[in-house]
């Protein structure tokens, strides 16, 4: 043994080690690399043959991503000059642009569903987990479960007696219907992280401030809640995510007014069939605030995908 | 238990300051924290499911709404339980199940394993790794069904360049063969980083004294590896299996995207299986019966687990 | 001169009843499929905004989702859609059901006559129970499966000799469905112009209706019936004849003797793209793409042409085609109508018809310059005389999707034998109308 420590790894190993790491990481990105260099292909580069990785780069699925386009007459086109870039791109086809796409419309539906039922996920479940964490609550440890039990369920079962609720009550393809329904579904996950996260912070802060004479509810916004800021935020990020993310309850609930990305995306199509690099520009824009939310949250990933369950 | 902050503070607080708190009494407080939550989750998740035990024992039709909705009992348990194309779907689930477990804790336990060597730049790849399993399923399977397309996608390309095979000779997602496994090799990309970011934690939570201690009696490094690594780490594996066990019974999003649950029925897990006579066909009462199914299945697996995954923790 | 200034008068008393039956312009949601004919109804629908004042927005929604999608939307009362061109086979679970407007008290006042429109749309697209004048849509897109083909392939004297050495026979447009296959057979992986070519693209998707769509293209011809006796449900013996088995047992062998490797779930978009990229020399499709089609600057014009779905016992197409309704749940419903009494004027209908749209009015259809206005108008008018149209009870979707298993899992998934399929097809479909109490 040539190191102090019997339990540091050699050099070698080390360097075997970090090879093995380093080469899965790099295959495992090169779908997502794919998909977004896909993203700046003209549609015949995207679905050649072989497979282009040097190509002439083009914002042509991004155009047509956020817009609507309609083929015109070469009279038409020869007295109406393109005006913009944008324009200009779509010229190539012989075709206008006629209006925006659905995709911004979508896009702010996730931003508001997603946001929205984070907020209140977080609002109601940062009290209920402070209630859970510091009073003896009946039965608290079989409510907790049976939160999680819920989870068990796969979505499609629960969505068939939702979408009868929400049929009678009007919520369908609602933007409030959505988000209560999120908020019902990671109400659990914020329930259990946030508790973990508050019973982490010492007693002695509270006791003290109850001592100074603040009163439970100063105590509760004044001590805890700056204390558990670092919880509550990366809880929030993991709900927004789940939201973000969610596709059966959106596909089954709503149809237009409310309806999210994940399922809108997939149905992008051009002339014939789906509009490849319309599809991975989509995807691209989607998917980049999730990966830059899961660097944000790295020290606290493996708390929120177990439920709290794992801590470290 | 019996002696909650509350009272220790109550305790150790002057006669003046007490009454103060009992302004508003602590129960109330809590139950005011606590009530909104129990509400939303009693109207969207006990209200529907106690819907569902008792749609399930009807022929109502949620597309049929002057319908006249008859009892029919158990029939719709009976119907689906005798069903062999039924059975074929919860073949296909198993094999899914199976399938994705194994190769995402084989990867996923090595790549920890290697992880754990403390190489320099870990915390970066780790980082890295952890992106898939992030993201929107549904979009994920929708591009991954763009690289399996033959011919201009990139997979079938890749092969193709190492297999030296014509690249649209053959189809992962079209055919009977290989579509069971093209699923299986997405979702094996997308969460193998769970299972691995488990397993970490589980090989860090080993303390150095122990292999001291085992170095000192010279156990050799493959008898620690199976003495204490595996052991210490189990726990943390059976619980990542119990996660990726419940979360891969529901798959719907992933799958659908990528095959439709086709070529034929092959790839047609329960969930799609359950959409389709739900939301398609739309026989809610006997969807309803299926989904009870489903849930008691799930729920049932998941607590005989649970009891084996505490006992292998008490070792 | 007279078609003028009937078409003043006309836009005069559409703005005039805009005028007198609602107040404020209305924002009205149109809800289709996202295809060419989508983008025609875009165009044409200007005129009705700038005639009625009310604004008109847009969803389309891509075939393989659309059923899905609609259906969920008026199951769940949604207001998404004031006015839906919905597919045939919904008419019946949209009139029991209660999603669409009946709209003979509005035909009646304003003197739009059913007997205007090809008696197969009304028929097909307009009456539930089927042939009574109860009427809940109006026909707004005659459509059918057709075929269309490499006609500068075609053309070409090696290939032409080829052919002959092969079959004995001149290439040419097929007369029957062997026939079609035979020419399928010949182009499968032949080198044209230093490519690959394939026979055929066919429907195989398995999601929604493409495989039934294009199997009941072969079962048709061979004289397929649904029951023995109409409206008596019983269907073994007819679903599972001799004729039924042996007509899918053909489209088996063309699905795996010439069409493109990797169709193993493709539809209209896929048809189109095979065909637009060359691969193929013929395509099946809806008689609604060919208008794009022969536009198509690579493909179209004179490398282009258009053929009827071929007979076999008997002529048979597959019916595509919808009507236009109003939406129950809709808070819209007078201003929808006005479209609707907008859409039906012959002169609205001789433009949707110019810019694409199939129109189903006699006044288009009879008119003398018709077959000649386009390349695939005759062969339209042909097709629509002897359509067939799946199951449009209300219970159709459970029907459909049963056949889609069987046919998949049989044909794509090569499972059993096509009388076994179709045996198991009767048991599902009878188990179907003993839930609907109608068996």
């Amino acid at each position: 043994m040539s190191s102090f420590s019997v339990t540091e790894p050699s050099k070698r190993s080390k360097w075997f080690a970090g090879t093995m790491v380093v080469i899965y990481a790099l295959v495992t990105m090169v779908p997502l690399a794919w998909i977004m260099l896909t993203g700046f292909k003209s549609p015949a580069d995207a679905i050649s043959y072989p497979p282009k990785v040097v190509f002439e780069p083009t914002l042509e699925g991004y155009v047509n991503l956020f817009t609507t386009r309609t083929r015109q007459t070469p009279e038409f086109l020869a007295a109406n000059p393109p005006e913009t870039w944008y324009d200009e791109i779509v010229r190539e086809y012989d075709m206008v642009i006629a209006g925006p796409s659905k995709f911004g419309e979508r896009f702010l539906n996730s931003v508001i569903i997603g946001f929205g039922s984070t907020f209140l996920s977080i609002f109601l479940g940062t009290l209920a987990a402070y209630a859970f964490s510091r009073f003896k609550i009946p039965l608290a440890d079989d409510l907790l479960f049976f939160i999680l039990s819920t989870r068990m369920m796969p979505p499609i079962a629960v969505a068939i007696p939702i979408f009868l609720m929400y049929r009678q009550l009007g919520l369908s393809d609602t933007h409030l219907g959505m988000i209560l329904l999120y908020t019902g579904v990671n109400i659990s996950l914020a329930v259990w992280l946030l508790k973990g996260f508050i019973d982490e912070i010492p007693l002695e802060y509270e006791e003290a401030a109850l001592i100074d004479g603040y009163t439970r509810f100063q105590a509760f916004y004044k001590v805890v809640l700056p204390q558990a800021a670092t919880g509550i935020a990366s809880t929030a990020i993991f709900c927004l995510i789940f939201a973000w993310n969610e596709y059966a309850f959106a596909v089954l609930l709503t149809s237009g007014t409310a309806q999210t990305a994940p399922p809108f995306i997939p149905t992008i199509i051009g002339v014939g069939g789906l509009d490849w690099p319309a599809v991975a520009a989509g995807a691209t824009i989607f998917l980049l605030p999730v990966m830059i939310f899961t660097i944000l949250l790295r020290k606290h990933l493996l708390r929120g995908i177990t439920f709290g369950a794992v801590r470290k | 238990m019996s002696e909650t902050p509350v009272t220790r503070a109550a305790a150790a607080t002057p006669k003046r300051v007490a009454r103060r708190i009992k302004g508003l009494s602590d129960r109330a407080i809590a139950w005011i924290f606590v009530a909104p939550t129990i509400f939303l989750l009693l109207a969207i998740n006990i209200f529907p499911l106690i819907w569902t035990i008792n749609l399930s024992f009807t022929n109502f039709k949620a597309n049929r709404i002057g319908r006249e909705v008859k009892n029919v009992g158990l029939r719709n348990y009976e119907r689906i339980l005798t069903d062999s194309d039924i059975w074929l779907n919860m073949q296909a689930t198993a094999h899914f199940l199976f399938w994705t477990i194994f190769f995402q804790v084989l990867i996923g336990f090595t790549l920890a394993y290697l992880i754990n060597k403390k190489f320099k730049g870990n915390d970066l790849w780790t980082t890295i790794i952890v992106l898939p399993m992030m993201l929107s399923p549904a979009v994920v399977g929708n591009f991954w069904k763009f690289l399996y397309q033959p011919q201009i996608g990139l997979f079938n390309y890749i092969v193709a360049f190492f297999t030296g095979k014509d690249p649209s000779s053959f189809e992962m997602l079209g055919s009977v063969q290989l579509a069971p496994w093209s699923i299986v090799i997405v979702d094996t990309w997308m969460w193998t980083p769970f299972v691995m970011l488990i397993c970490l934690a589980g090989l860090r939570s080993i303390p150095d004294y122990i292999y001291e201690a085992a170095e000192v009696d010279r156990a050799s490094k493959l008898r620690q590896f199976f003495t204490i690594t595996i052991p210490m780490v189990l726990p943390f594996l059976m619980l990542a299996v119990l996660f990726r066990g419940i979360e891969n019974f529901k798959m719907f999003d992933l799958v659908v995207q990528l095959t439709g649950g086709g070529p034929g029925s092959t790839t047609e897990l329960t969930s799609i299986n359950l959409k389709r006579e739900a939301f398609e066909k739309w026989r809610t009462g006997y969807a309803s019966a299926y989904a009870i199914i489903l849930f008691v299945t799930v729920f049932g697996l998941a607590s005989i687990y649970v009891k084996a995954l505490n006992k292998v923790k008490e070792r | 001169m007279k078609n003028l200034k009937l078409a003043s008068v006309s836009a005069l008393t559409v703005a005039a009843a805009s005028m007198a039956s609602t107040a404020q312009a209305e924002d009205l949601t149109l809800c289709w499929a996202a295809w060419d004919p989508a983008n025609a109804l875009v165009e044409l629908s200007k005129e009705f905004e700038s005639q009625s004042g009310h604004n008109m927005s847009f969803e389309f929604i891509p075939w393989p989702n659309f059923a899905d999608r609609m259906l969920n939307e008026l199951n769940s009362g949604g207001k998404l859609c004031d006015l839906l061109i919905g597919d045939s086979q919904w008419i019946g679970g949209g009139a029991e059901n209660g999603h669409y407007v009946k709209l003979n008290d509005f035909f009646d006042k304003e003197g739009i006559s059913m007997s205007d429109f090809a008696d197969a749309t009304v028929y097909a697209y307009s009456t539930w129970p089927k042939g009574t004048p109860n009427y809940y849509a109006l026909p707004a897109m005659g459509d059918a499966n057709g075929w269309f083909y490499r006609k500068d392939w075609f053309a070409r004297d090696d290939i032409k000799a080829a052919f002959k050495d092969a079959t004995g026979r001149e290439l040419a447009e097929p007369k029957s469905q062997k026939e079609l296959l035979e020419i399928a057979q010949f182009f499968q992986g032949r080198e044209i112009d230093g490519k690959t070519v394939y026979g055929a693209s066919i429907f195989t998707e398995r999601g929604s209706e493409g495989i039934t769509m294009g199997v009941t293209s072969a079962l048709y011809p061979w004289g397929f019936k649904y029951e023995n006796t109409p409206g008596s449900y019983d269907m073994d013996g007819a679903v599972n004849s001799p004729e039924a088995v042996e007509a899918l047992e053909f489209y088996k062998e063309f699905y795996e003797t010439a069409t493109p490797p990797g169709y193993t779930n493709s539809y209209m978009g896929e048809s189109l793209d095979a065909f637009k990229s060359g691969q193929v020399a013929m395509a099946m499709n809806w008689f609604a793409f060919f208008p794009g089609l022969y536009a198509d600057p690579n493909t179209g014009g004179d490398k282009i042409d258009f053929f009827v779905n071929p007979p076999q016992n008997q002529a048979g197409s597959t019916l595509g085609g919808q009507g236009i309704s109003v939406v129950a749940y809709s808070d819209k419903q007078d201003a929808a109508l006005e479209y609707i009494k907008w859409f039906a004027n012959p002169d609205v209908q001789a433009k949707w018809w110019s810019l694409g749209g199939y129109s189903a009015h006699n006044s288009v259809l009879n008119d003398p310059g018709f077959t000649d206005s386009a390349p695939f108008a005759g062969d339209f008018l042909e097709a629509m005389g002897s359509v067939q149209d799946f199951w449009q009870e209300p219970a159709y979707a459970e029907l459909l999707l049963a056949m889609q298993k069987r046919l998949h899992d049989y044909i794509v998934a090569d499972q059993g034998t096509a009388q076994e399929a179709l045996d198991k097809l009767v048991e599902d479909w009878t188990e179907v109308f003993e839930d609907e109490g109608k068996l």
